[in-house]
């Protein structure tokens, strides 16, 4: 795909913007964590990141390849299957000269990384540092390739335009599937096998309310989010979609605009059933919000992308109090309903919401023209992204994960909880002046 | 019946596939692909309600 040089400094720009979304979301986790492991989720942030860039070095980005590269076939009914690329390990052969394959390569190394660090949010105050950069090596270097291949690497979802004539194939610009459902898919995989905090479920079952430590942290986190959005959304839209530059304003719009109704619906929706609005499900809206409205946000309407961030907002606060109420998953950072639940929204969104400009162009292969009959048949491709996602992602996660915790338990013992895992992994804790140590009232009068 | 639930979710997805590969009616392959939607649906109320803590609440 030759893109202009004007082009190459924009999508440089935007993708630079990404890392703040991984800033964010590490702010957010922190501040929704005890105070006793705040040193220890931000630094395990950074280990997850460093071992999710280094696996998609190694492997990653040779099983998830780019538009036109070489790939594994199956042929089925007379038609080609894309399900795996076939790239060089270690980028090798790759030219670093701003092609769009290089690009795309830069941006994926963000991508990985924001959801690698989103099972984090689900498995707070309780993962092994090692055992999260374990678990995080399996994520970047085997599920989130496999299907972000078969959504942006021309992989057989992206084919489904082509081969099957559903709509143009599975669209997801940003990545509400890619990123964020993976990464949230992941982080219920985990919640499961981790089991709660101690102290979270009474006997009878009933959870007991553990609230975050610092609501600074968290809301600050949401504002760095969104700028990192605006690069995830806008440099994916335009190096997996097609979507022209001029459409940065447009993505860009619908991005915050999504993120206000997501935040304006939970605010709302938690000041009636509790009488005040509550900042941690507030928070977990906005960022529901930008989540849902990755994938359509090049292909809809500002009207829309209110519409999707405010449904997407009420689904977080519903399905925050469902995980931890009715299915007794103890999400501390509310990482299952944000990224798992607003990102399968997000997908389904683009089938409900979207409208293709004549020059959309599929990963898999460019659809000359606009067509209202191939659009209707775009909700068909975004469900069997779904049904991907919860069918065989879900599964594959779960049990690379369970075969891990096997080999090496991913929980910390009983006395790490209780010291807190600053004290316990770490030796020291992010706020030692708020701790009072008897010793030192001994050494003075 | 945390490990029927998985197989559910994997039945579930192959009928999708399945449905998306080989049947060429629009309708049909619609009508399928929903099918497979379902099973893994109950696939995964099978797995949630395998969790020894899922709907403790109402006892």
């Amino acid at each position: 795909m030759p893109i202009s040089i004007t082009e190459i400094a924009l999508i440089i720009i935007l993708i630079l913007l990404a890392p703040l979304a991984i800033a964010g979301l590490s702010l957010i986790n922190t501040g929704l964590g005890r105070s006793r492991s705040a040193a220890h989720s931000m630094l395990a942030s950074l280990c997850i990141f460093a071992v999710a860039a280094g696996a998609y070095l190694i492997c990653g980005f040779a099983w998830q390849g780019y538009i036109g590269a070489p790939a594994h076939v199956i042929v089925a009914a007379g038609r080609q299957w894309n399900w795996l690329a076939r790239a060089p390990f270690f980028f090798r052969g790759m030219d670093f000269n701003a092609s769009a394959l290089s690009l795309a390569a830069c941006l994926q190394i963000f991508s990985v990384g924001l959801a690698a660090l989103i099972p984090l949010g689900a498995c707070l105050d309780r993962w092994k540092l090692s055992a999260a950069c374990a678990s995080t090596a399996l994520l970047a270097g085997c599920t989130y390739p496999l299907f972000a291949h078969w959504v942006w690497g021309g992989g057989w979802l992206a084919q489904l335009g082509i081969n099957a004539a559903m709509g143009h194939g599975v669209i997801d610009a940003g990545g509400s599937g890619t990123i964020q459902a993976v990464g949230g898919l992941t982080a219920l995989a985990l919640a499961w096998i981790l089991g709660p905090r101690r102290g979270k479920y009474s006997l009878e079952g009933m959870p007991t309310a553990i609230p975050g430590h610092n609501a600074v942290l968290i809301l600050f986190g949401c504002f760095l989010a969104l700028f990192g959005w605006f690069g995830l959304n806008s440099a994916g839209a335009m190096l997996f979609t097609g979507a022209a530059p001029v459409r940065v304003v447009l993505i860009s719009m619908n991005t915050a605009l999504a993120a206000g109704a997501a935040i304006l619906a939970a605010v709302v929706i938690t000041g009636l059933r509790f009488g005040r609005p509550d900042v941690s499900i507030s928070a977990n809206g906005w960022v529901g919000g930008l989540v849902a409205s990755s994938a359509s946000c090049a292909f809809v309407s500002p009207v829309a992308a209110l519409v999707i961030g405010g449904i997407a907002g009420a689904l977080v606060t519903y399905s925050v109090e469902w995980f931890e109420l009715h299915f007794g998953v103890d999400d501390p950072g509310g990482a299952i309903s944000v990224h798992a639940v607003a990102g399968i929204w997000g997908l389904l969104a683009v089938g409900i919401f979207a409208r293709f400009p004549a020059s959309v162009m599929n990963v898999a292969g460019d659809l000359p023209g606009a067509s209202a009959a191939r659009d209707s048949a775009q909700w068909l491709a975004q469900i069997v992204a779904v049904a991907t996602l919860i069918g065989f992602i879900l599964p594959l996660t779960y049990g690379l994960n369970f075969a891990l915790n096997r080999i090496w338990p991913q929980r910390v013992p009983m006395e790490g909880e209780r010291q807190g895992l600053d004290l316990y992994e770490l030796g020291g804790g992010a706020y030692p002046e708020f701790i009072t140590h008897s010793e030192e009232f001994g050494q003075f009068r | 019946m945390k490990l029927a639930g998985f197989l559910l979710l994997l039945a579930g997805w192959a009928i999708v596939v399945a449905a998306v590969v080989l049947l060429i009616p629009a309708n049909a392959r619609a009508i399928f692909v929903l099918a497979g939607v379902g099973v893994e649906i109950i696939g995964l109320t099978l797995v949630i309600r395998s969790n020894p803590l899922a709907g403790r609440e109402k006892e």
